[in-house]
């Protein structure tokens, strides 16, 4: 292993490295006024390293075992940029519209991004933790980026609050593995597991391991700070925490969960099974009464973070595919949606509750036809695309054996529809409030249109999604 | 290879669909949706013309690759399924050109939910895959939410969620057997599961039951039956036809795929579970009929007491009773969405449905008077009406295996004809004397059309229900020589493990 190899392989998250830091120059030469320049950078450079993951080499380790380069990071990956690089036009298009482009943003965004792809390629506690704060401060900063704006600084702080206590955690209990194993490389952990048997100070690592990870992806009893984040971020940024932040966070718990501890799934598996099960249930009660349509996005999320690790607990191959599948049909989704909620603008000004949806299909029909597709494919219904995400999750839980968790899974999926369809209610059967001003930009148009046509369309375009998922999925755990 | 016809029925309406969407204004959206659903008519005749009676296997078999795994798109009719395709595409004109003056908001968005809903229900009929079958099966809850939340009458949020509800739960614990269906024999295909692949009897006792919750409520049976009235009364006029006219008929299609012959000795063992259930169904609901002040409302408790004798008729495993259960399926969605159809009529004039606004209508609408006593008399299973080939097979099924549950189906019998004549004599008969039926219009040239061909089939099929029958012969004797044989197969099994028991 020579370093050019090992740099090789982590050429995407390169480009992504010495791209942003060339941004936050010409930025700083250039001022404010160059802030479209480099959020359009900042796509091209997401673009270019996309290109790089895709094309570069495949199963190969890099950094003596810090960083592995498979399937499964790649499509994690993929994700992660789509995520990005759709976040970043909408953040464009979201500050030009209160005049308060700034450079910094794109950049950070950047940053963050290079966290999770080293976060999903990592298979080293070490380097894994790495990405993890990497992405973390930048997102601390991210969420409190409207900085005149009282919620997002106290979203920001929150976040940060929790957020470092987390990793606290995160790493105790990585530290506690480390002692009980002797490592903190994946692989040299399972050998050791394999051979030790389970040992009460590798399951307490792991327990606060997933701990850790758990508020990452916000999962009940770890999920406090996610409608306040959700509301007080600017909506770009909670497009961007619902989707390339939660791609990362969870495709880094399957990989720290199930290559390092295959031998102790008797021991993981019913933590992540009740976790599962608290977040289903809680993130569809929940968000029953809420009246902030970003409020209920944070329910929704932490719902669905449920449904996505049920697959995690099924602890195969098959799980493994059933999360990528959920996650890629996730990530479009709520893309659309967060597009959708940042053209809820009326005179100028940004509202948010969802009584100002009332009637939408009435003055805005596209827009309102768009939202409920999304919303309904959110609920898992079929034909819509949701409903193969939760499909394929289900699928892994009921070959697992998990029937009781899948059970219960259904039954909060039947209690969340009720608040999706609440707000199909609202927008298509209720008296009109005031229209909006119109979907404005190219960006958010096009992410509107496409997030539709994935809701809509998934189901015939479904086997290119299903196979690339399912060879990702069999990278991980072969 | 010849044309994908069932393909072609199943899909001709999102074309339409499409269509609308680029030519939305009012008057262009209803030509499209009659033209498209006419189109398909036809298209669904083609597909009779095309069938094999004598074959009792499934035709016009279309396969592609669609999930992987096991999961295809795997399209197919046999003489169970054939009919209600043609049914589906049969009343969808109809509710087409029933729709024409009443509906007069978002009429673009109406009939696309209509052919949303038609390409739905015709797919479910048509699927040989249990998770297209699901997909198709759940997909047309969506555009029926809105028809009855947009366009129904005062109540109509609390019926669309009620009626989304409902169907939805029962639905999900389905969608759960259907994967452990999966993981067990390692396909969906339902003509694979159904030839060749046996579920443990212990495994069969859950899956029925699962499946039984998603029939259960489609059907409705008695007691989760309670979401049909809601929705029917709130519901505009075309959307009660199709709930009552096809939705309900998916219940008992599901039973015949898949409960009879998948789950036979569960089936048997919970025989008795749903003969209470459709007795029960049978005389309380038509009791519960006999109360009703709203017409919709009495023709849907009627509903639910007529799908007793379906699923009493199915469950009884006999050949008379399984296909009096097709046929009175298929007779019950002409009659009853003929019956909403006229309620439609009248309330179109007069926007209300209570039975007592009425009275005396015969005196200035002859014509229509006439059409309600065939579809009332033929509710009421009169001989020479379709209704009565149904009832009179389900019950000599149901008699063939227990007389009991006949003589008390009889008894629903009796009450259908006190609750639908004493509709009758209180709408239609008396004298006219309410000011505001003074000046009240017969059919127009328009309802006559809609009427008078739901009319003439229903007395064809009572006097000649041959082309029915027919098709479905073939099929139902070859449901249920499976069923028989899959009944040895498993008491051999449990035969086979108590010897072995016992030699231990």
């Amino acid at each position: 292993m020579t370093l050019q190899t090992d740099l090789l392989v982590l050429l995407p998250e390169l480009i992504l490295a010495i791209g942003a830091m060339a941004l936050l120059l010409a930025g700083a030469i250039g001022g404010e006024k160059t802030a479209p320049l480099v959020s359009w950078g900042a796509i091209a450079l997401l673009a270019v390293s996309g290109i790089a993951t895709v094309m570069g080499p495949d199963h190969v380790t890099a950094f003596h075992n810090a960083f592995v380069a498979d399937g499964f990071s790649c499509f994690a990956k993929v994700l992660i940029l789509v995520g990005a690089a759709l976040s970043v036009l909408l953040a464009d298009e979201f500050f030009a519209t209160i005049n308060l482009s700034r450079f910094e943003l794109p950049v950070l965004m950047l940053i963050a991004t290079l966290g999770m792809m080293l976060m999903v390629s990592s298979a080293n506690f070490l380097s894994l933790y790495m990405g993890l704060e990497l992405q973390s401060l930048a997102l601390y900063v991210l969420a409190a980026f409207n900085r005149d704006h009282l919620r997002s600084t106290e979203a920001g702080l929150k976040y940060f609050v929790l957020g470092a206590l987390s990793s606290g955690m995160l790493l105790y209990g990585i530290s506690l593995i480390y002692g009980f194993t002797g490592s903190t490389e994946f692989a040299t952990i399972a050998t050791v597991t394999h051979a030790t048997g389970p040992s009460l100070g590798v399951i307490f690592g792991i327990v606060f391991l997933i701990s850790g990870l758990a508020f990452k992806v916000s999962a009940v009893p770890f999920h406090m700070w996610t409608p306040d984040v959700y509301e007080g971020a600017p909506t770009p940024v909670t497009a961007y925490f619902a989707t390339a932040a939660k791609v990362a966070a969870l495709c880094l718990f399957l990989r720290a969960i199930l290559t390092p501890f295959p031998d102790l799934i008797h021991q993981w598996r019913q933590v992540i099974v009740v976790i599962s099960v608290l977040s289903m249930a809680y993130g569809s009660l929940a968000a029953l009464r809420q009246t902030n349509i970003k409020r209920l996005m944070a329910y929704s999320s932490i719902g669905h973070m449920g449904y996505a690790l049920l697959g995690l607990a099924a602890g195969n191959a098959i799980g493994a595919r059933g999360v990528l599948i959920y996650l890629a049909i996730y990530v479009f989704t709520n893309l659309g949606v967060f597009a959708c909620i940042q053209a809820m603008r009326r005179d100028g000004k940004a509202v948010e509750s969802i009584a100002d949806l009332a009637g939408l299909a009435r003055t805005d029909l596209r827009l309102a036809s768009v939202f409920a597709i999304l919303f309904l494919s959110l609920a898992g219904l079929p034909p819509l695309a949701g409903f193969f995400g939760k499909f394929y999750v289900f699928l892994a839980a009921m070959q697992a054996g998990l029937v009781w968790p899948a059970i219960l899974g259904v039954l909060a999926s039947a209690i969340g529809l009720v608040y999706y369809l609440r707000l199909v209610k609202i927008m298509f059967f209720d008296e009109a409030a005031p229209a909006f001003d119109g979907v404005k930009g190219f960006g958010s148009t096009a992410i509107i249109a496409i997030s539709g046509a994935v809701a809509l369309l998934f189901i015939v375009a479904a086997s290119p999604v299903l196979s690339a998922a399912d060879a990702a999925a069999k990278a991980l755990l072969p | 290879m010849s044309l994908p016809l069932l393909s072609l029925v199943t899909f001709v309406p999102l074309l339409g669909a499409l269509a609308i969407l680029v030519l939305p204004s009012a008057n262009a959206a209803r030509w499209i949706a009659l033209v498209t659903t006419v189109v398909v008519f036809a298209l669904s005749l083609l597909v009779w013309a095309q069938f094999d009676s004598h074959n009792s296997g499934f035709q016009l078999v279309e396969k592609l690759d669609w999930l992987g795994g096991g999961i295809s798109y795997h399209m197919g009719v046999d003489g169970i399924s054939m009919l209600f395709v043609v049914l589906t595409a049969g009343l969808m004109p109809l509710c087409i050109a029933a729709s024409w003056e009443s509906i007069q908001t978002r009429v673009a968005e109406y009939m696309i939910a209509f052919l949303v809903m038609e390409a739905m229900m015709i797919g479910v009929f048509c699927a040989l895959d249990l998770v297209l079958f699901y997909v198709l099966f759940e997909g047309g809850l969506i555009p029926m939410f809105l028809i009855i939340g947009i366009w129904g009458g005062k109540r109509r949020v609390y019926a669309s969620f009620k009626f989304f509800l409902y169907t939805f739960v029962g639905s999900v614990l389905m969608l759960l057997a259907i994967m452990s269906m999966y993981w067990y024999s390692g396909t969906t295909d339902i003509a694979v599961l159904l030839n060749g692949v046996h579920f443990p009897v212990a495994m069969q006792t859950w899956l029925w039951l699962a499946f039984f919750a998603s029939f259960a409520v489609k059907m409705p049976m008695w007691p989760v039956h309670t979401w049909l009235p809601d929705a029917h009364v709130e519901a505009p006029t075309a959307g009660s036809v199709i709930l009552a006219g096809i939705m309900l008929k998916m219940g008992g299609y599901g039973f015949l795929r898949f409960s009879l012959p998948m789950f036979p000795s569960a089936s048997e063992m919970f025989a008795p579970l749903v003969f209470t259930l459709s007795i029960v169904a049978i005389i309380y609901t038509s009791l519960v009929a006999l109360a009703q002040e709203d017409m919709k409302k009495l023709i849907a408790y009627s509903s639910v007491a007529h799908m007793g004798f379906v699923t009493m008729g199915i469950f009884s495993v006999t050949h008379q009773g399984v296909e009096g259960g097709i046929f009175q399926m298929l007779s019950h969605g002409v009659v009853s969405g003929a019956l909403f159809l006229c309620v439609g009529v009248v309330y179109d004039r007069l926007h209300t449905r209570e039975i007592a606004a009425y009275g005396g209508l015969v005196n200035r609408m002859p014509v229509y008077a006439a059409c309600f006593m065939v579809f009332t008399l033929a509710n009421v299973g009169l001989p020479g009406t379709s209704g009565f080939i149904g009832e009179f097979l389900t019950m000599l099924g149901a008699y063939l295996h227990n007389s009991w549950i006949a003589i008390f189906a009889a008894t629903g019998v009796i009450l259908s004809a006190a609750y639908a004549l004493f509709l009758y004599r209180r709408v239609i008969f008396g004298a006219l004397v309410k000011p505001s039926l003074q000046t009240i219009q017969d059919l127009s040239a328009r309802e006559i059309a809609i009427l008078a061909p739901l009319a003439v089939i229903t007395i064809l099929l009572g006097v000649y229900p041959k082309p029915v029958l027919d098709v479905t012969t073939p099929a139902v004797a070859k449901l249920i020589g499976d069923n028989k044989t899959a009944l040895l197969f498993d008491h051999a099994k449990r035969v086979a493990a108590v010897q072995k028991e016992t030699s231990k």
